[in-house]
């Protein structure tokens, strides 16, 4: 293990092989990255998989727009001796009441803004189009965007690290961070369970731990931990192409190019901690909602639930940046349950930030000090 | 070391994925040292059987490599259902009528 390193990152996610792989490639020497347990153990390998550009804020869209551009050549520019299974299906997004469907309507105006091409279908039953077996009773309206997807969080990990890896990163799994040190204001090096390293500067993309590190050094980062849980069925012959999913009907649902659907929903009553177990309260409530909205995929047989920690910030969008107590320590943390899609962007940004670099996009805004200043933008799009 | 057969892409260790001795193999020569790990790389143990096969297949495969006893490596983490189970059937439970399985 090295005891000097110019970059320590902690979290072995999609975030944090994505910043250790950009700053690399930005020519930065000395990287390292430690992960408590393997890679993809947190967030991005719990995650539902999907990514979307059908955002409610111009950041998020944003965001997610360049990182899908990015994931659609990622075999090839990362050189992947794997497949990373990216799929773009599309994500069909139906609303149930009249509030929802005046918010997917400011929503496709952004979007298309920003250049996103957004599908409003003002009948609901033009939705069959994509998903002929949809339940439209109740619904309000639905959009549409091609370029949303799939792909799979481990394989894209995969990839992002080996890339890193070859261009001198190292990532130390089954490494946990025990504490930081700090001199004068500034990191100084970061104590873990198998040595210390020296370093000056020091990333936070621990996810559902973010906070714990943030404590380390003394910063209290506004998010909260929330368990979300998912189930997987049985693979099965392609039948449903996009995404489905409902804010207001708490659902998402998307068959996976292996065959399998995957489903999840959020629960408002769920403790503010740190458990990952599986419950048969969201079980239950899952089989509800999708025996009733899509009646076929109620006939598969589900064979494993599972849950992951959303790291949540006020607004539902991540924070990006440095700290204004301690000099050298950044965040990349508070994604609300979408950081893996995030992931191309967050590497990209979060190196040009700590090699001082103009922004591809400019996520200023993204900072922690926005709370201070209470200057948020609410992500109203979040299941 | 392990000795490496002649037909490993020829024996299949997990029915459900297709996924062969060959490939476990080598990514367990590549540095994936845990089932976990190994479950999300290849998907194996991600199947309808959830591990029951091919989950002792890794354990030893892991003894051999690392020289640990097959006791000493951490199996995959065991998750709920322990069969599977049709979700409309769950939802049918819950209204209190009947499903396939209680109607057998």
């Amino acid at each position: 293990m090295k005891t000097n390193a110019n970059v320590v990152i902690i979290g072995g996610g999609i975030s944090g092989v994505s910043i250790a792989y950009n700053l690399a490639k930005k020519g930065m020497k000395d990287i390292v990255v430690i992960e408590k347990e393997y890679l993809t153990s947190g967030a991005t390998g719990r995650c539902g998989a999907g990514v979307r550009m059908q955002w409610g804020t111009e950041m998020n869209c944003k965001i997610a727009k360049e990182s899908i551009s990015f994931f659609e050549s990622a075999n090839e520019t990362l050189e992947y001796d794997g497949d990373i299974e990216f799929k773009q299906g599309g994500y069909l997004m139906i609303a149930s009441t009249e509030k929802e469907r005046e918010q997917f309507l400011k929503n496709i105006e952004l979007q298309r803004k920003l250049g996103i091409e957004v599908e409003f279908m003002n009948d609901p039953e033009m939705a069959k189009k994509y998903v002929p077996y949809l339940n439209t009773e109740g619904l309000t309206c639905a959009t549409f965007c091609q370029k949303d997807g799939h792909l799979n969080p481990f394989l894209a990990t995969d990839a992002y690290a080996k890339a890193a890896k070859k261009l001198g990163v190292e990532i130390y799994t089954y490494t946990e961070v025990l504490g930081i040190k700090t001199e004068n204001g500034k990191v100084k090096a970061v104590i873990t369970n198998k040595g210390e390293i020296q370093t000056e500067i020091i990333v936070n993309a621990a996810g559902g731990y973010s906070k714990q590190i943030g404590e380390m050094v003394g910063v209290d980062i506004p998010v909260y931990s929330e368990r979300h849980q998912i189930l997987v069925t049985e693979p099965v012959e392609p039948m449903q192409g996009p995404m489905v999913m409902s804010f207001s009907l708490n659902l998402y649902c998307q068959q996976t190019p292996h065959g399998s659907f995957i489903m999840g929903r959020g629960d408002a009553n769920e403790p503010r901690d740190l458990r990952i177990t599986s419950s048969w309260q969201f079980l239950d409530e899952m089989a509800k909602t999708i025996t009733n909205v899509l009646p076929p995929v109620g006939k598969l047989r589900f064979i494993r639930q599972w849950a992951g920690l959303y790291n949540i910030t006020p607004d539902r969008q991540p924070i990006y940046g440095k700290v204004d107590e301690v000099e050298g320590f950044y965040l990349a943390v508070g994604f609300s349950g979408h950081g893996f899609m995030f992931g191309p962007m967050t590497g990209l940004l979060m190196a040009e930030m700590i090699m001082g670099e103009e922004l591809t996009v400019d996520v200023s805004m993204l900072d922690i000090g926005r709370f201070k200043r209470g200057e948020l933008f609410l992500e109203p799009s979040v299941v | 070391m392990v000795k490496r057969l002649e037909n490993e892409e020829n024996t299949i260790v997990c029915r459900c994925s297709d996924v062969t001795l060959k490939e476990l193999r080598d990514k367990i020569e590549e540095g994936y040292t845990n089932p976990d790990e190994l479950k999300r790389v290849l998907r194996i143990g991600m199947g309808p059987c959830q591990g029951r096969t091919c989950g002792m297949i890794v354990l030893r495969e892991l003894a051999n490599y690392t020289g640990k006893s097959m006791g000493e490596i951490k199996s995959f983490t065991a998750r709920p259902p322990v069969l599977g189970v049709k979700i409309e059937d769950i939802a049918k439970a819950l209204e209190g009528g009947d499903t396939d399985e209680n109607q057998r």
